[in-house]
């Protein structure tokens, strides 16, 4: 090569190895164990949704950028894959397939394009077209399937419909009924950690959950701060209420078990582009996220509240970023 | 074992690549012509002092650093000036060069002694300020600030500590860590008569524990030597940096805007230790450097002394040529040094390092939306929030991002390297820092 093809631009000339793509397949490779335990206890279902859902984020993407937008399409950073696992995680594996398309559009369409695509975006995507589908929808969307019980090991209540752990509670409390007595018909802990429970796809399996988590913090795709605060915060809080009134409230390793809480802690809150940018406002971002979560689960009228705390919590990211700036080396006090 | 010692904010671990690490220092053969900036330091141009067709001797005073912050420069070789010319150096533009044409025999400057000198001699701490000064020393890690400057402590401060930077933290340069296994006891003799000049007792040597060879050979020497002590570091990205090492070191942290000496502290790079003992001991200006050549398809990375002058390319050849996949030329470390478009530029005293890059290395990629990860601001060494000063720079909001910190950048690139979306981080800060610093002459003159 001749002096005058040399390339000039400025330092650093070297560049490390992450990439979007190398961080986006690292979560959908982290998300793999969670699905295929939900295909072990939900069967094709289970995987039905899933591969719609990223088929839909795919296409609706690409056909968004290409056709509406005029833009040159992102499919390939893998962005609209992990929206479209996330999405196919928060729906129970018997919904019809042309209402997880809905909330693909919404996912893709109005929650991240229509913000100016991936980075842009203050919603995660997902959940948005979760709630959406949540309020279009209810009825379908708070039916849940009866895992395939024939094919675990584990024990399952006869009296099992498809509730899901936290709805039994709920109800069974709404009722009057202690704790005690609602969980002779719930699953137990032990189901919950494997995911012989009802619930949405990609929520059932705690033990592949922590297992994916664990993936991403290994490979350094998300930091313990938003996860570590989240949990944290709801074992805190719900173990203060078990601690005063158990026979009102259920311990909170049940709590960490079922429901979205380790799918939202890990997967969820974590989504980098909506949620803060320091580690102290990570920190406050996922003791929120926990606080909310409790709150609505022991007062609110739905029995699950992890998709709206990750929300809510979305939303004050502007303002968590003023108030929790990196601290400066060498900062001088008003200087 | 215990933990090793590293700077508290942010860092990157880039590859190593130190290829050249155990190739020993080479004479590099005197070159026909050397090119000699006039301005190689940071600071006043130095004034030339001779003429076309002037014969000047190895050693000899060729310009003058006037006012406080400049530099002398000498000629480095034995021959006839040849003209007074401009050569586009590393910086991109023309700068002015002494070009001086070898003659066959050289002859050293009649004081310069290059036998084994007497090393009892004391001198007090303005001979030693005035030597460094004659001699044209700057830093020679690549900032290249006039040395004799810093040893200047200011009223109603004190030098607690001498520290000295052996880290070289930039991938792939290897020209400290051959110095410091070479010319170990030169080194601690030039740490020692800095430690009078300032007054200090205790002096500590920062060297990153992928050194280990130069930790143990230094520790050993330094037992003869009072108050010098080897500090092996964690490989940490930019552990280099003085306010960084200062803290790996102590744990003292330099306030926004200051200089080291705030906090008690002088710091020298080990090739200005030691040629601060050149220039007292042998009366030797600084004519030549030791230079790492270098890269993936190097056929043999090595380390020369180089006079000062000599065209880069001759470097290259030295080492194979200019192999077929390299794209580019970069002076310095792949971190901080800077693409050369013209590979006549000279060595100068800044001159750390010469890394061919590969083609596949050597192109930006395409940059994309910033996806918020924050790896920038937790990589960022002086806590700073890259993606937000970028952001204010391109919106033209220079007087937030100097709210924000922009100028605490030290420019240390970290942020580009780990930015996955391939944004051009630091290169955008750059331009922010530029114009902050305009707005502030503007204000200074109202
Ligand atoms: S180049 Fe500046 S902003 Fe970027 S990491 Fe280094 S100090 Fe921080
Ligand atoms: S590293 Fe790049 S993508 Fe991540 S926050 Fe910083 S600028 Fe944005």
């Amino acid at each position: 090569m001749g002096q005058s093809q040399l390339i000039i631009s400025h330092s650093p000339h070297i560049k490390g190895k992450d990439s979007i793509e190398s961080i986006m397949y690292g979560v959908v490779i982290a998300m793999l164990p969670a699905l295929l335990a939900s295909a072990w206890f939900y069967g094709i279902g289970a995987l039905k949704v899933v591969i719609f859902s990223v088929i839909f984020c795919v296409i609706f993407e690409y056909l968004i950028q290409k056709f509406l937008l005029n833009i040159e399409s992102t499919v390939k950073d893998g962005s609209a894959i992990v929206t479209g696992i996330l999405l196919g995680f928060n729906l129970p594996s018997s919904l019809p397939i042309w209402m997880v398309g809905v909330g693909a559009l919404v996912a893709i369409g109005i929650a991240k394009l229509s913000f100016g695509g991936l980075g842009k975006n203050p919603f995660n995507p997902a959940l948005v077209g979760r709630v959406f589908l949540l309020v279009s929808f209810p009825v379908e969307m708070t039916s849940w399937p009866r895992p395939l019980d024939t094919r675990t090991m584990l024990s399952i209540p006869d009296a099992l419909t498809g509730a899901t752990p936290l709805g039994l509670i709920k109800e069974g409390v709404a009722k009057g009924e202690p704790i005690a007595e609602i969980m002779k018909h719930a699953p137990s802990h032990l189901d919950a950690l494997f995911g012989a429970i009802g619930g949405s796809v990609g929520e059932v399996s705690a033990l592949a959950l922590i297992v994916g988590g664990l993936y991403l913090l290994y490979k350094k795709i998300i930091t313990w701060h938003i996860p570590i605060s989240f949990l944290g915060t709801v074992a805190l809080f719900s173990g203060v209420f078990w601690l005063i009134q158990p026979e009102k409230y259920v311990d909170p390793l049940y709590h960490l078990l079922t429901g979205g809480i380790l799918l939202g802690a890990f997967f969820m809150a974590t989504d980098m582009v909506t949620s803060p940018m320091s580690k102290l406002g990570m920190i406050f971002f996922g003791t929120g996220a926990g606080l909310i979560t409790i709150l609505i689960r022991l007062f609110g009228a739905y029995p699950e509240g992890v998709s709206f705390a990750i929300l809510i919590m979305n939303a004050l990211v502007p303002l968590i970023n003023i108030a929790f700036k990196p601290k400066r080396f060498g900062e001088v006090k008003n200087g | 074992m215990s933990i090793l010692k590293t700077f508290k904010l942010g860092g990157i671990h880039p590859k190593e690549g130190k290829l050249s690490a155990n190739s020993p220092i080479k004479n590099f053969p005197l070159p026909k012509t050397v090119y000699i900036p006039v301005s190689q330091h940071i600071g006043a141009p130095a004034t030339v002092l001779v003429a076309k067709g002037e014969n000047v001797k190895t050693g000899q005073l060729i310009a003058k650093g006037e006012g406080f912050i400049s530099a002398n420069i000498h000629s480095s070789i034995t021959g006839k000036i040849a003209k007074i010319d401009e050569i586009v150096d590393s910086s991109g533009y023309p700068k002015k060069v002494i070009v001086i044409d070898r003659a066959d025999e050289e002859i050293w400057c009649d004081n310069i002694s290059d036998s084994d000198p007497n090393t009892t001699k004391e001198f007090s701490p303005e001979e030693v300020k005035q030597k460094m000064r004659e001699a044209g020393i700057v830093g020679l890690g690549g900032a290249t600030f006039p040395s004799h400057v810093k040893m200047s402590v200011p009223e109603g401060k004190t030098a607690e500590y001498l520290i000295i930077n052996g880290v070289e933290c930039e991938p792939y340069l290897t020209s400290d860590h051959r110095l410091m296994l070479e010319k170990g006891d030169e080194i601690l003799k030039g740490i020692s008569i800095m430690m009078k000049t300032l007054n200090t007792k205790k002096a500590l040597i920062g060297i990153e524990n992928n050194k280990k060879d130069a930790i143990e050979h230094l520790q050993k020497l330094s037992k003869n030597y009072s108050g010098v002590e080897v500090v092996p570091l964690k490989v940490q990205y930019p552990q280099g940096g003085e306010k960084q090492l200062i803290d790996a070191l102590i744990k003292r942290e330099v306030p926004s805007g200051k200089l080291p000496i705030e906090v008690g502290c002088v710091v020298q790079n080990v090739g200005t230790a030691f040629a601060v003992y050149e220039a007292l001991y042998k009366n030797k200006p600084l004519i030549e450097r030791v230079v790492t050549v270098t890269g993936d398809s190097v056929k043999e990375p090595s380390n020369f002394l180089v006079r000062i002058g000599t065209p880069i390319e001759s470097l290259i050849e030295a080492v194979g040529g200019l192999p077929e996949t390299v794209a580019k030329v970069i002076n310095g470390g792949p971190m901080m040094g800077k693409a050369l478009s013209n590979l006549s530029a000279p060595v100068t005293k800044g001159t750390s390092g010469i890394l061919l890059i590969d083609k596949k290395e050597a192109s930006r990629k395409t940059s994309k939306n910033c996806i918020r990860c924050a790896r920038c601001t937790m990589v960022c060494p002086m806590g700073l929030a890259p993606y937000l000063l970028e952001n204010l720079a391109n919106r033209k909001l220079f007087e937030s991002s100097e709210k924000e910190g922009i100028m605490d950048c030290i420019e240390c690139g970290s942020c580009s390297y780990t930015c996955p979306a391939n944004r051009p981080l630091l290169d955008i800060i750059r331009v922010g820092k530029g114009e902050v610093n305009t707005l502030r002459r503007k204000r200074v003159q109202k």
